[in-house]
């Protein structure tokens, strides 16, 4: 973030993702079947947990199993609620929950780190799904719930506005002093608190504000997985598939948990069609193989990639000046 | 006037009392220099008055304002900067990043982003880093890291600077030029407490010197007072005077 400078080249990255959900915006003009906008929905929101994962966790470093909770959450308030809010207040009310939890969440927890915040945020994600479980059973007497689907067009929709908020969050965010102050936490903790960062209240924030898109899109899911229960709800898969997503496709770029959602989704639906047995090994060997040859992701290749492109076309531009020279 | 002071300041870690009701003042504008052995509570110090650590009892106040229980973004906001003994910088952002967290948060108030570019810009200049500005910290040398410490300190506008080894594992000529940084960011009117191994250092440039051993002040006074003091000459050499007898 050097706010002493403003080129255009820093509105490239996010004029194509506006262009891209433009795109999205006007898919019915095509005329596609509603399976594809349910499959096209269900991409959406791994790219709205890759993104708002990478929000908190890919700067300040704390690396955050929790994304599971607050989709859960979000499918329970739109559980809860279908038959008696209207939609649009329903997604608001799992925003809210999911904000106020995380902080309480946030406060309690985000004193610890390394490894031991992750151990947490994964135990509470566990916790939660058998706390529900039990208050469900035990106390209302009910198991599972019924929610009226709405229509695939309707989730795609909801999906691609909360993407479009949650990009334009993390693309604020990152331009902002927040952000400035949330890669200094990353970089050395004691030291951003020594500059007058106030640690505390910067990460418990931001890891609430990241927390909102991850209840609105649990929520919208529930619009279209019919039946739950506490256990699928919570599924800790929400949690670890953004994680390997994000660092799929690179935390240093905002780009990069998008590409990595969309890459990531589509190999998901096609493997486990074609190898149900194996697909999650080959995602296993991937994960392996980025972390230790590719820290950086798909993005970091893009300036290796333009490193290593530089030197042979300054090379053929000097070589095309010399021979200029030779012939006059 | 005193800037700086502390009664009674005490720190303890299990039984070990690693400050022990230690009594401090720093004038305004002054040097202060702090020396003593390894293990002398001299960082530990430091560490209190920036709040890394809580106080177990006594008092710090700054310009008469209590710090006791303010977190260490407060303190630095109060106008308290300081570097580390071990470098702390942020490695992977670049140099010019890592000054303007301090110039963006180290004030109490809230600082536009063209103020704390111009802030930061003059606190890399002023170190002689505006060359390296781009530059990820990472690859720095370690006087380059120190001074980034030092720009990064510098942009939060503070009053007082605790500087923890500056010099230590610089060469000889690197320390020349860090004494003289010192003494400009004195004549800036920034008030210096520092800690030193580099005995050319703290003779040089320190208007006054405190000596603490096991936790304990031993000696106070000026920078000849403290080289002719007994029992400051028997903690650093007492180990000559035994092997000689």
């Amino acid at each position: 973030m050097d706010t002493t400078k403003f080129t255009p080249r820093k509105l490239l990255v996010p004029g194509v993702i506006l262009s891209i959900l433009i795109v999205l915006a006007t898919l019915p003009l095509t005329g596609v079947s509603p399976y594809t906008f349910f499959t096209m929905g269900l991409t959406i929101m791994y790219v709205i947990l890759a993104v708002s994962w990478a929000m908190f966790s890919g700067p300040t470093g704390y690396m955050s199993l929790a994304p599971a909770a607050f989709v859960g959450i979000g499918i329970y308030v739109m559980a809860r609620l279908r038959d008696v809010l209207p939609l649009g207040a329903i997604i608001l009310a799992a925003v809210l929950c999911s904000f106020i939890i995380a902080l309480l969440v946030g406060l309690v927890t985000l004193r610890l780190k390394g490894i031991y915040f992750a151990i947490f945020t994964f135990g509470f994600v566990v916790f939660l799904g058998n706390f529900i479980r039990y208050y469900e059973f035990h106390i209302l007497g009910t198991r599972g719930r019924l929610i009226e689907p709405v229509s695939n067009e309707t989730f795609y929709y909801i999906m691609l506005g909360i993407a479009a908020a949650t990009l334009l969050t993390a693309y604020l965010i990152r331009r902002s002093r927040l952000g400035l102050a949330m890669q200094s936490i990353g970089g050395n903790e004691e030291a951003a608190a020594h500059m007058g960062v106030n640690t505390t209240m910067v990460k418990v924030l931001t890891f609430a504000i990241s927390a909102v898109f991850m209840g609105a899109a649990g929520a919208t899911l529930a619009t279209r997985i019919i039946y739950t229960e506490p256990m699928t709800a919570f599924s800790v898969l929400y949690s670890f598939t953004p994680v390997l997503m994000a660092v799929f496709g690179g935390m240093g770029q905002i780009y990069g948990p998008v590409v990595g959602a969309i890459i990531f989704s589509y190999l998901q639906h096609y493997l486990s069609g074609r190898f149900p047995q194996y697909y999650m090994l080959s995602f296993g060997i991937i994960l392996i193989l980025f972390i230790l040859y590719l820290p950086g992701g798909l993005a970091g290749l893009i300036p290796q990639l333009r490193d290593r492109l530089r030197g042979p076309i300054s090379k053929l531009l000097k070589g095309g000046k010399a021979e200029q020279h030779a012939n006059t | 006037m005193q800037i700086l002071e502390g009664h009674g300041v005490t720190k303890s870690f299990g039984g070990l009392a690693a400050v022990s009701n230690v009594d401090f003042h720093i004038d305004q504008g002054e040097i202060l220099g702090l020396i003593g052995p390894n293990g002398a509570g001299k960082t530990t110090l430091f560490n209190l008055i920036s709040a890394a650590l809580p106080l177990k009892s006594g008092e710090i106040r700054l310009k008469g304002k209590k710090l006791n229980g303010l977190k260490p973004h407060k303190i630095c906001q109060l106008g308290v900067a300081r570097t580390f003994q071990g470098i702390k910088i942020c490695a992977d952002m670049p140099v010019f990043q890592n000054v303007l967290v301090g110039a963006f948060f180290g004030s109490p108030n809230r600082v536009s982003g063209a103020d704390a570019a111009k802030e930061a810009t003059q606190a890399l200049e002023f170190v002689g880093l505006s060359e390296m500005r781009a530059t990820p910290a990472k690859d720095l040398t370690l006087v380059n890291q120190k001074r980034v410490e030092v720009a990064r300190a510098l942009a939060t506008k503070p009053e007082v600077l605790l500087l923890d080894e500056l010099m230590a594992g610089l060469n000889s000529a690197e320390i020349s030029e860090s004494m003289e940084l010192v003494t400009k960011i004195r004549d800036k009117g920034i008030t210096i407490f520092m800690v030193e191994h580099v005995m050319k250092a703290i003779m040089g440039i320190c208007e006054r010197i405190m000596v603490l051993h096991h936790g304990e002040k031993i000696a106070e006074g000026t920078p000849q007072e403290i080289a002719s003091n007994k029992t400051v000459i028997e903690v650093y050499l007492g180990e000559e005077t035994h092997a000689g007898s």
